[in-house]
């Protein structure tokens, strides 16, 4: 094993809005705390949390071998519009581009819009004298005046960061670097960000916001990472410490300082990570991930043991879920979609008499009807207690009980007595609109992805997921699902598995009927060189790996496909075979391909990240011992989906089964934190590692 | 209801977002594959389905409504012109027809029956603007449609699965960019295709035979809440009219709304008739944009199908601009297209006030830019497509918003990709200072646009645009938006209209309309007007004249001076 991965004592934190969760893990024990978020000085949550952890293993700060942090800060501070005193400054006559944004309205049909609100308004954009071409030549050269002009008026604004974002500076940063230079002379303290550092890609509108976002969050998170290092320092830890990045792979706290926008989302990343830990462990090749919470599901297609990237994500949709009403933001991504569906969705009825869930959550206050803290509407929850999904008598492990009296009339009162059903039937009609709308966002993403969706295994996790996660396979095809163990801290275990990792984005055309080998040789090369610089400072002398990727499309067209590359030194012939490589790859997307069209790559990526421990591999063995029936608890009523009647359902507690003992359908398994429904199409056992393996009964139709 | 009715009715709701959701991934299908810049880029397209009369049941938000509710009316088109029971699985039809198609012959329409065991179940069509269709180009001067490039009846792409390759050779053979205009005409097959397939795996899930039932309550019900929401308002007829610019002479554009209980009629009476060139609508698209103005603010959460569309009739006279006759040239209907829901809007602020905004720049600015005939041999052959957007009109309780796409979709073109696919410059593209209309709520701001060849040789653009003789009107005693202007960096004026050329070592300057205001300026808050003059939006002389707030040089508001105006203006 590697000295990254080898760390035999570990630690991590994820900073929450209510909760930093904090999870030490030794090499035989695993402490998971919570403690409350402190959040005008969010070092001190997680200081606090750490000794409280230290204490509980015993373990003391100078020898633990890794630190990993993962925090919603960075998001949070472009939510809520608090960032740093931040001036844009651009090419002389387009000061507007990250105003105008895509000139459409993200609602086709509805005429009052509002749209989001700037990080910079007009004032705190200024335009500079220069202009350099598409490919790279200088049209108009910089005006250094023009820059220093700017100079007293930034002083007496009391401008903490400046965002630097030129017309084509993806192609030559020359400019950039210029006016960078110049800043930094006149204005030293000042943060700077540019766009040919922060997102060296094509389209101004995304690389301005991108470069801006950097810009607005950079003060507060460089300052927050520094006293976090230095008060970790002061406690005697003499290990690095490392970002959680929203790409899944850590940073140090040098590299997240200078980048902070590629900490934004990096939370749910670790969900991510998670499920790709168990698809390692499975050794299943193709996953989908979904985690679903009290408000929000999430999922994600994980290849590979990898989740599915991405280098687009939207911040702070103005309406909630809605795409092209947030920020773009340009970065290495875990690419999830996020969908308005949680325990605390509400259902309500649509002008045409159809059931509709959510966005609206009842959150924990007043929370579901059935919780009996005030909620009048019916939530997810409240169907579920209807339909036996849950227990009355045994929810959040029996310390709390649920009223189902209360379901019912929440479900009568906004749904039943409007249609003229049962509330049963109302409560069927919630179910299987959040799982319909689950599943259909599942099928797009997988759709706009090139994925197949049936094919694979859903590794389930987050309190909502596994009570759902059966339908949901029932809709979608699927036939096998995974419910791993002790989902609850997720994210703060998922950071434990991430590998150290950076990833280079050139923006480089190439035509692969003529390529310049040379040229594509040199760039890699170069690239190359940034990622390791970048990793070896986090994880020096540890084993390595390195992944090339090129957004590639027929010539002429608008969207690209992601396209693995060799990182070898390649021949002219051999990057002409990539034309044959990409017509394959558009084939399983789209049936077919076109013919005798040109092939070109336009955006390249480079990863380097240390090799992921590879003792996980398929340690997770699982066996039906046929014959061998698990223990049950009872019997409780479930309504069945598919006929639209209650079925007498056992109950297994998940503790007593031993691997390989089968439950069948329809059946739920109890634990503390969840519930797992199989409906009568499922049948499942514990594997080795204790994750329960559900498998759709052989005969039925997948 | 029985319990199994009750069954019955919640799954057939969950078909019904189902189908929504096949369609939308229909749609991004054809966006991630299509070749042009106008799908791939600005979203320009359209994907629905329908049952096997013809009836849309279900159509994908995308970015235009242009096409989405005219291809409603072409899939009827389709079933009336072909033996049904003759058609084979694999069978594709298409056309660019503009009277059955979407208004001109840049718009591909493609038809897939859906079989399942043998019978046909449902259809799926689609619609992409495609890059070139040879003729002229994208241009407004056309004489008769039969200059203004290939004309396709309704034919077969497809039978049985295999392409027909004579018609993709006469494609090729008729258009500039033959490989990008082949690629399109792939991906709206596969399109159609990956919303079949979908399809089929739901009826086999839910062990559907047809989607009759189906189909019958998504139009009932869409129907019903249509007529819920148009019973809430007040019946009569009202009549409004709209002078807009017109290739040869101004256009007038009339419309008379006729609300009777649960049903809405608008009949455009009283328009000019038609052009002699290529600014001519056919019904089809008048019908998509004289209903989408209302569909946006009456029942906009109903989604678009054969029952919400169905409450709502338009009409015209044959021989109007907008029922235009063939071989009449259509090529730029847009301009007169996009410009309905204003005249619409007109005549709902008489029925109802705080409904409707006012007046905006509604047509895209999109000028195409392209090489010089004279001197293609040095600067290469080019034609490059850019959308560009003017300011909204101001909302009845909200400002208009700055350089927005309405009522089209539309999305821009990113300035590094326009200079990347072709030898252009643009130079400026930022927000036009006093182009909105004054008003208690301030018309959005149009912009400045600045363009030239990098060689600095000269060339020819199209232009297609409007509201520069005729600017935006406001509403409720809201201000007029700033016409746009059409000119060439010496000062000289083009026309609004028509391929032109640029001079060497000159740029064209594009300066697009503000739009108009909504209720009387002088009644704006002050501090809305501050942040106006902050923000560069309007100038301090503009903040004392259009809304009598005065300012200090600091920003602050000189209260006494603001007062007395104000007053004096009341008086």
């Amino acid at each position: 094993m590697t000295k990254a991965t080898k760390g035999r004592i570990r630690l991590s934190a994820d900073i929450g809005g209510t909760f930093t969760d904090v999870v030490l893990e030794t090499s035989d024990q695993q402490y998971a705390r919570k403690v409350l978020t402190t959040h005008q000085a969010p070092e001190m949550g997680v200081l606090k949390g750490i000794n409280v952890v230290l204490e509980a293993g015993n373990v003391d700060i100078g020898d633990v071998d890794l630190i990993i942090h993962g925090t919603t800060l960075a998001t949070n501070t472009l939510i809520e519009r608090n960032g740093a005193n931040t001036v844009l400054v651009t090419t002389e006559g387009f000061i507007d581009v990250i105003e105008m944004g895509y000139e459409n309205r993200f609602e086709q049909y509805d005429i009052n819009v509002v749209k989001p609100k700037l990080l910079v308004d007009r004032s705190q954009r200024f335009g500079v004298t220069e202009r350099l071409a598409a490919n790279g030549d200088t049209l108009i050269e910089l005006d250094e005046g023009s820059v220093r002009a700017l100079v007293p008026k930034y002083r007496e604004m009391g401008v903490e960061s400046i965002a630097i974002c030129l017309l084509h500076a993806y192609v030559d940063g020359r400019h950039e670097d210029r006016v960078e230079a110049i800043f930094r002379e006149e204005l030293p303290g000042v943060l700077i960000s540019k766009s040919s550092a922060i997102a060296p890609e094509i389209r101004e509108y995304e690389r301005t916001c991108t470069t801006v976002a950097n810009a607005y969050v950079q003060p507060q998170m460089a300052g927050y990472l520094g006293n976090l290092d230095q008060a970790l320092r002061e406690m005697g830890a003499t290990c690095p410490l490392f970002l959680m990045t929203s790409g899944g792979g850590l940073a140090t706290v040098e590299t997240a300082s200078q980048y902070p926008v590629r900490l934004v989302e990096s939370g749910p990343a670790g969900g991510a990570i998670l499920a790709a830990q168990v698809a390692q462990e499975c050794n299943l090749d193709e996953v989908l991930s979904y985690d679903m919470g009290g408000t929000t599901a999430k999922i994600c297609l994980i290849d590979s043991g990898r989740p599915k990237m991405s280098r687009t994500f939207e911040v702070d949709r103005q309406y909630r879920f809605m795409k092209g009403s947030g920020m773009p933001i340009r970065i290495p991504v875990i690419e999830m979609v996020e969908i308005g569906a949680g325990g605390g969705s509400i259902g309500h009825i649509d002008q045409m008499g159809r059931v509709q869930v959510g966005p609206e959550s009842a959150g924990s206050e007043p929370g579901p009807a059935c919780y009996d803290l005030g909620g009048t509407r019916p939530a997810v929850t409240d169907a579920n207690l209807v339909l036996g999904n849950l227990d009355a008598d045994n929810f959040a492990g029996g310390r709390m009980k649920l009223s189902v009296d209360n379901a019912n009339e929440a479900l009568g009162t906004h749904i039943a007595d409007k249609l003229g059903m049962t509330s049963e039937i109302a409560a069927f009609a919630m179910r299987e609109v959040v799982d319909e709308n689950m599943s259909n966002a599942a099928r797009v993403h997988a759709i706009e992805a090139g994925k197949n969706v049936s094919t694979r295994t859903m590794v389930a996790f987050g309190g909502g997921a596994p009570m759902h996660v059966s339908r949901m396979a029932e809709k979608l095809g699927i036939d096998r699902v995974i419910v791993p163990t002790g989902a609850g801290v997720g994210s703060a275990v998922g950071f434990l598995r991430a590998p150290v990792a950076y990833e280079v984005v050139r923006s480089h055309h190439v035509r692969l009927n003529e390529p310049d080998a040379d040229a594509v040789n040199a760039m890699i090369a170069d690239m190359r060189a940034e990622a390791e610089a970048v990793v070896h400072a986090g994880a020096e002398g540890v084993e390595t790996e390195e992944e090339c990727h090129a957004l590639m499309r027929y010539v002429g067209q608008g969207h690209e496909l992601l396209i693995k590359v060799p990182t070898h030194e390649m021949s002219a012939d051999e990057l002409r075979g990539m034309i044959k490589v990409f017509d394959k790859v558009y084939e399983d997307n789209y049936s077919r391909s076109v013919p005798a069209m040109g092939v070109e790559a336009l955006t390249w990526t480079l990863t380097v990240r240390t090799v992921a421990d590879k003792a996980l591999h398929a340690t997770g063995q699982t066996k039906f011992n046929e014959g061998s029936r698990a223990p049950t608890i009872g019997t409780r009523k479930i309504f069945d989906a598919e006929s639209g009647i209650y079925l007498t359902a056992q109950v297994y507690d998940r503790d007593a089964v031993t691997p390989g003992q089968i439950m069948t359908g329809p059946a739920a398994i109890v634990e503390e934190q969840t519930t797992t429904i199989l409906s009568k199409n499922f049948r499942a056992t514990l594997n080795s590692l204790g994750y329960i393996d559900i498998r759709r009964n052989q005969g039925d139709e997948a | 209801m029985k319990p199994s009715d009750q069954m019955k009715q919640v799954q057939l709701q969950i078909m019904w977002d189902r189908l929504i959701a096949v369609v939308e991934e229909q749609a991004q299908t054809l966006i991630r594959t299509a070749f042009s810049t106008s799908t791939r880029e600005a979203g320009d397209v359209s994907a629905g389905v329908y049952n096997t009369s013809g009836d849309m049941l279900a159509q994908a938000v995308t970015g235009t409504p242009g096409h989405v509710n005219a291809m409603a009316e072409s899939v009827k088109h389709f079933v009336a012109d072909f033996a049904w029971n003759e058609l084979t699985q694999g069978d594709v039809l298409i056309t660019n027809d503009p009277w059955k198609g979407t208004g001109h012959l840049h718009d591909f329409t493609v038809v897939t029956p859906i079989f399942r065991d043998g019978r046909p179940i449902a259809i799926f069509a689609c619609t992409t603007h495609v890059v070139d269709i040879g003729g002229l180009g994208f241009v407004a001067d056309g004489r008769e449609v039969y200059e203004e490039g290939f004309y396709i009846p309704p034919m077969f792409l497809a039978r049985a699965g295999t392409m027909n390759d004579d018609l993709l050779g006469l494609v090729r053979a008729n258009v500039r960019e033959p490989a990008q205009v082949e690629g399109d005409l792939y991906s709206l097959a596969a399109c159609n295709e990956a919303g079949g397939r979908r399809l089929l795996e739901m009826m086999t899930e839910y062990g559907l035979e047809d989607i009759e039932d189906l189909g019958q309550m998504i139009i009932d019900s869409s129907r019903k809440a249509m007529q819920d929401a148009i019973r809430e308002l007040p019946n009569g007829s009202w009549t409004s009219s709209m002078t807009t610019d017109g290739y040869e002479a101004d256009v007038t554009l009339c419309a008379t709304l006729t609300i009777e209980d649960e049903k809405i009629r608008i009949d455009f009476d009283g328009t000019s008739g038609e052009s002699s060139y290529g600014i001519n609508v056919p019904l089809s698209y008048t019908k998509a944009y004289g209903s989408f103005g209302l569909r946006c603010v009456i029942g906009n959460k109903v989604p678009n199908n054969a029952g919400s569309l169905g409450a709502i009739e338009v009409t015209a006279p044959l021989g109007t601009i907008v029922n235009a006759r063939p071989p009449r040239a259509v090529c730029a209907r847009h301009v007169i297209g996009q410009m309905l829901p204003d005249v619409v809007y007109g005549c709902l602020h008489q029925a109802v006030e705080g409904m409707a905004p006012a007046e905006g720049t509604s047509s895209i600015w999109a000028p195409i830019l392209m090489n010089a005939p004279e001197n293609g041999a040095r600067t290469g052959e080019f034609t490059i497509t850019m959308f560009n957007t003017g300011g909204t009109g101001a909302r009845p309780t909200k400002d208009g918003l700055n350089c927005t796409a309405f009522p089209s979709g539309i999305r821009n073109v990113p300035v590094e990709i326009s200079e990347t696919m072709a030898p252009i410059v643009l130079w400026r593209k930022d927000f036009r200072q006093d182009s909105g209309g004054p008003g208690k709520f301030r018309g959005g701001a149009g912009q400045i646009i600045e363009a030239s060849l990098r060689s600095e040789d000269a060339f020819a653009f199209s232009a297609m645009f409007d509201r520069v003789n005729n600017p935006p009107r406001g509403r409720a005693d809201g201000g007029m938006g700033l016409p746009g202007e059409v000119v060439s960096s010496t000062g000289t004026q083009q026309r609004v209209k028509g391929k032109q050329v640029i001079p060497a070592g000159q740029r064209l300057v594009l300066k697009t309309p503000g739009g108009g205001g909504y209720g009387a300026a002088f009644e704006r808050d002050p501090a809305y007007v501050v942040e106006d003059v902050r923000l560069g939006f309007i100038t301090i002389d503009t903040a004392a004249r259009d809304y009598g707030v005065v300012l200090y040089e600091d920003l602050k508001v000189n209260e006494a001076e603001t007062a007395r105006l104000r007053a004096d203006a009341s008086a």
